[in-house]
């Protein structure tokens, strides 16, 4: 924080730069019919338009890449912004159209399967079996990445975020947040709030050996305080759904 | 090797500036040389404590904007030669402070001085923060109730994740906790956290228990720290504190009702 500490002491930064998650919602073409996608995104505004006016717009043209269909980007943008939509990105472009779209203004984003097209994609025995090698040679690897382990108590207002699985050998205190993308292990006391598979993994569970939590979930599913026995204090449990419904059964 | 201990706890009133003066003082009178600053900028109240408020001409704000050097700040205890004191500014508020001014008054001090003891404001705020910033110790100070335990909790967390060390990914900073206005009778009629409630809860090395007491209230009012009141019970107490952070292993008292001579070990039933 002291990195400026050869400027005068009354410096005080005018701007600095942060990284945020926006969820904006995503046109996926099916069709590269200009005609057909103007009529049916206009019958979509009309039925919210206060919802999509100057909102902003992502369009993913993977599908039609896919099948070899081009569209005109000019035209599809045209579309968008006169229907008061605003477009900030393409998704699933090729190269002739990702230039477009910046050319126009519209910044080019990677898809998760961004990169399949450049990949070739029909190559025979030889590659598929380099492919098996570097797969099984990444795969402990990600899972040393993937799985975090917390030594120290985690304290009420703190916030820890797992991508894998979460450790945790010290308690949770009241008033703590503590998340996995995968499964939730808390060997200490379980005070504050605990939720697995937050990006939707139905098969995460929660074990814990002293569950007294504000709220546990899983994958959404949640359930408060209030909803737990008291039996389950220094009792080792462990909580999964089923049917939806969360389940909190002794670790046997 | 100097090191700074902040007097801290999140929540307001639970004797975070008796602490300071308290420790402060017995650290100097067992001949360490010690400093004291008040990080309370706009609600000064150590120098009152410590019975030096007539004394202020310059504060931490005036050092840090340059208009006085730190020698014509510090004011020398009247009690104890080896202890002073930097006070707070009144005029101003938290946001006269900056990190960089504070860590070079830190500097500064480390270089003359065994222990420098940060008497933090209450909150998580500006003031708060840089308090604690650069500690090497933290004094948690608890009452024994639920939301006091809580805001203690919450500020562990921030000395865990936001201080110097931490960011610096150097050793943690040692964390101790102090439970004060404690009263094993009222813990006895189910109105108080017990020590045990507490340890719970916090799961933290315990300093000491300073038991609520006349003597503190007295002992603020005529600016003497209470440790200089060796009769008194909370007195005695902050000299436990003080032996005991200093490596001596000594039970500890004022837990049971009956504050036995005998002492009896904390967690012994």
């Amino acid at each position: 924080m002291s990195t400026d500490s050869q400027q005068s002491t009354n410096y005080t930064p005018s701007l600095e730069f942060k990284s945020s998650t926006f969820s904006v919602p995503v046109l996926v073409l099916a069709s590269n019919d200009v005609t057909d996608i103007e009529q049916q995104l206009q019958d979509k505004v009309r039925l919210a338009p206060e919802f999509f006016r100057n909102s902003p717009l992502v369009f993913d043209l993977e599908e039609l890449n896919k099948h070899d269909l081009d569209i005109d980007i000019d035209q599809l943008t045209k579309i968008i912004r006169s229907l008061d939509l605003l477009p900030i990105g393409i998704r699933g472009g090729n190269t002739v159209q990702n230039k477009r779209a910046l050319e126009l203004g519209i910044p080019v984003h990677s898809g998760h399967t961004g990169a399949a097209p450049v990949r070739p994609k029909k190559e025979k025995p030889v590659t598929a079996k380099e492919e098996t090698v570097t797969a099984s040679k990444l795969e402990p690897q990600t899972e040393i990445i993937t799985s975090t382990l917390i030594t120290q108590p985690i304290r009420s207002g703190q916030r820890i975020y797992a991508k894998g699985d979460l450790i945790v050998l010290a308690q949770v205190s009241a008033g703590a947040e503590i998340m996995a993308e995968g499964n939730i292990h808390v060997y200490g006391s379980l005070r504050g709030r605990a939720l697995a598979g937050v990006q939707g993994n139905t098969e995460a569970r929660i074990f814990c050996s002293d569950l007294q939590a504000e709220l546990i979930s899983i994958a959404g599913t949640y359930k408060l305080s209030e909803d737990l026995n008291e039996a389950t204090h220094n009792n080792p449990v462990q909580i999964y759904l089923q049917n939806n419904t969360l389940i909190i059964k002794d670790t046997v | 090797m100097a090191r700074i201990i902040v007097v801290t706890s999140g929540k307001g009133g639970v004797g975070k500036t008796t602490t300071s003066a308290a420790i402060a003082m017995g650290l100097a009178k067992k001949g360490h040389k010690t400093a004291v600053i008040d990080f309370d900028v706009g609600l000064r109240n150590l120098d009152l404590i410590m019975g030096c408020e007539r004394r202020v001409v310059y504060d931490f704000v005036n050092v840090i904007n340059g208009e006085a050097s730190l020698n014509q700040a510090l004011i020398r205890d009247k009690n104890c030669d080896q202890l002073y004191i930097l006070p707070a500014s009144q005029t101003r508020d938290k946001d006269a402070l900056t990190q960089e001014g504070v860590g070079k008054i830190l500097n500064d001090l480390k270089k003359d001085f065994k222990y420098i003891v940060c008497d933090s404001p209450a909150g998580i705020e500006k003031g708060a923060h840089l308090a604690m910033y650069f500690a090497d110790d933290a004094f948690i100070v608890t009452n024994p109730e639920v939301s006091s335990v809580r805001d203690s909790d919450r500020m562990l967390g921030i000395l865990a994740s936001k201080s110097r060390r931490a960011e610096q990914n150097e050793e943690p900073i040692k964390e101790y906790l102090l439970l004060t206005r404690y009263s094993p009778e009222r813990v006895k009629l189910g109105e108080m956290l017990s020590v045990d409630d507490v340890q719970e809860i916090l799961s933290l090395h315990l300093l000491g228990v300073i038991p609520e007491s006349k003597s503190v209230l007295n002992a603020s009012n005529s600016g003497v720290p209470v440790i200089l009141d060796e009769k008194s019970d909370a007195g005695q107490a902050y000299s436990d504190i003080i032996a005991r952070y200093l490596g001596e292993d000594k039970p500890h008292r004022f837990i049971d009702e009956k504050k036995g001579l005998f002492g009896k070990f904390f967690g012994g039933k």
